[in-house]
């Protein structure tokens, strides 16, 4: 913790310390110093605290192979540039969903692509269902015929 | 669901202020944000992209029942700069879809206003589709109704950027999941006056809702209306978003509904007063800047649910609203207008509603 009485441990400083540097041994402070801004840049010791974006420049780096994107790009306009950058930063992006939205699991409507697949047909059909359910426990028929319709289009007949 | 079977609204359904709580809820809007694959977003696009994504959208809608006229098209480009800002003024439109520094459309930005329906659908706007239903009151089940048939109705004709995991995805990930954006305009003076709204609104936000000025993101508060939305879109279904909302917005008409009695209990003589000073203000004032207005008729709206004004009706007040705006008024004096000879033109218009219990002014999009 900063201690705001602390001074600096340099020769005839009395500035207020600001850099605390601490040597560890086996898990133990062994020796810890006090320095002012000064007398810590004089020692080499840099009192500047990294950004967020030096911390990251790596992940900064990344870009969408799709659209070229990258996620600096993405923290200065809070907009990404395509579908696909969901894929490309996935799992910062999952927990970014997270914090908005409290969950990354879609939970709505299921689409359906012109071309569906078996695993769609079923995730669309089970979707459905979840809603049904919902509108007869609310008691709202119309939506519930109107979603039994969609169910039975979707299903072999007999 | 809306009395024009066979015409578009043009945005001006809910004026006629036939939804419930309407004296209170002004209107009620779904809308849902939808994205092709393999199409950048449009923070990303070109001009060559937007067109793409364009063409697109009008080729799935022509293969529609909408094809043939059920749902109107409007390029942004080949329309008048003021009837632009008519649809702006509307809400058929937003801000988003004319370029931010130039405030002229781009290349392939356009609007789709359904026929029968009180929906629209902009195109290239901060995702590929932006589908709305803007209905009068309290009725977000309607709305949402509305939205989840047209998208139905749509989307089998569209390749649609869709996760398994992360639902519909779009450009701004508070967007992502259902990309359904419900939101209540709520007339909520009440609360203002009884000084509650603050400890409501605390509520509000509790609950994951977001209270917003008369235009919605970012803009002010003007006259004691409100916007109340999801701000969440993801990990709950439609249904329970819209549910959720409802039920709040509920909440916050009963409390207003309290506020109300207070006020007419413990300060009868004062809120009258209020009410009539507002009404003889705008009855007789021949300059009225458009905020004025908008506080005023706050004043004349709370008069009429109280019935303090019991001649006048919501729907002249709703029309008040929308068509006193700038390009509205142009467009009824034919030409532009000075500041100062939109304030008196804006004020003749009012005495004249008043005075003549008239409706609003005749306007034809396509021409």
């Amino acid at each position: 913790m900063h201690d705001p009485e602390r001074v600096c441990d340099g020769p005839s400083c009395s500035n207020p310390a600001v850099v605390h540097l601490a040597q560890i041994e086996n898990g133990k402070v062994s020796n810890t110093k006090y320095w002012c801004k000064s007398c810590a840049e004089a020692k080499g010791i840099s009192t500047k605290t990294p950004s967020s974006f030096e911390r990251s420049d790596a992940a900064a780096e990344e870009s969408c192979t799709f659209c070229d994107t990258t996620m600096k790009d993405f923290k200065d306009t809070g907009l990404l540039g395509c579908p696909h950058c969901y894929t490309s930063f996935e799992p910062g992006l999952r927990r970014l969903l997270n914090r908005i939205h409290g969950s990354s699991q879609h939970l709505g409507k299921v689409y359906l692509p012109p071309d569906p697949s078996a695993r769609d047909l079923d995730a669309r059909v089970q979707a459905l269902r979840r809603r049904l359910r919902r509108a007869v426990d609310a008691e709202d028929f119309e939506r519930a015929a109107l979603l039994r319709d969609r169910i039975r289009e979707l299903e072999p007949a007999g | 669901m809306s009395d024009l079977q066979a015409n578009p609204d043009f945005g001006l359904g809910w004026l006629d202020g036939a939804g419930p709580y309407s004296d209170i809820v002004l209107s009620t809007r779904v809308r849902l944000a939808r994205n092709l694959q393999g199409h950048p977003y449009v923070c990303r696009a070109s001009d060559e992209d937007r067109k793409a994504v364009f063409d697109a959208v009008a080729g799935a809608i022509e293969k529609t029942s909408f094809a043939g006229g059920g749902a109107v098209l409007f390029r942004m480009e080949e329309m008048k700069h003021r009837n632009r800002h008519i649809f702006l003024e509307r809400r058929l439109v937003s801000r988003d879809l004319l370029d931010k520094e130039t405030g002229k459309p781009s290349p392939g930005t356009a609007v789709f206003v359904f026929s029968g329906n009180p929906a629209s659908m902009m195109v290239n706007e901060e995702d590929h589709l932006r589908l709305q239903c803007l209905v009068s009151g309290l009725r977000f089940m309607e709305a949402w109704g509305l939205a989840d048939r047209l998208d139905e109705e749509i989307s089998p004709y569209l390749f649609l950027a869709y996760h398994r995991e992360f639902g519909y995805l779009t450009s701004c990930p508070t967007n992502a999941g259902t990309g359904l954006r419900a939101s209540a305009l709520a007339h909520l003076p009440g609360l203002v006056l009884t000084k509650e709204f603050e400890k409501v609104f605390r509520g509000i936000a509790q609950v994951g809702l977001t209270v917003r000025g008369l235009h919605g993101e970012g803009s002010e508060v003007m006259g004691n209306f409100f916007q109340i939305s999801n701000q969440t879109t993801l990990g709950k279904s439609e249904e329970d978003l819209v549910d959720h909302l409802a039920q709040v917005v509920g909440m916050v008409i009963q409390t207003e509904l309290q506020a109300r009695q207070i006020l007419m209990r413990d300060a009868a003589s004062v809120t009258e007063d209020k009410v009539w000073r507002a009404y003889g203000l705008l009855r007789y004032a021949r300059s009225l800047p458009y905020r004025e207005l908008i506080n005023l008729l706050s004043g004349v709206r709370l008069g009429v649910s109280l019935k303090i004004l019991p001649s006048l009706r919501v729907s002249m007040l709703n029309e008040l609203m929308i068509f006193s705006q700038t390009a509205h008024l142009e467009e009824a004096a034919g030409k532009e207008l000075s500041k100062l000879e939109r304030h008196a033109q804006r004020a003749e218009y009012v005495r004249a509603v008043l005075r003549e219990g008239r409706g609003g002014i005749p306007f034809d999009p396509t021409g």
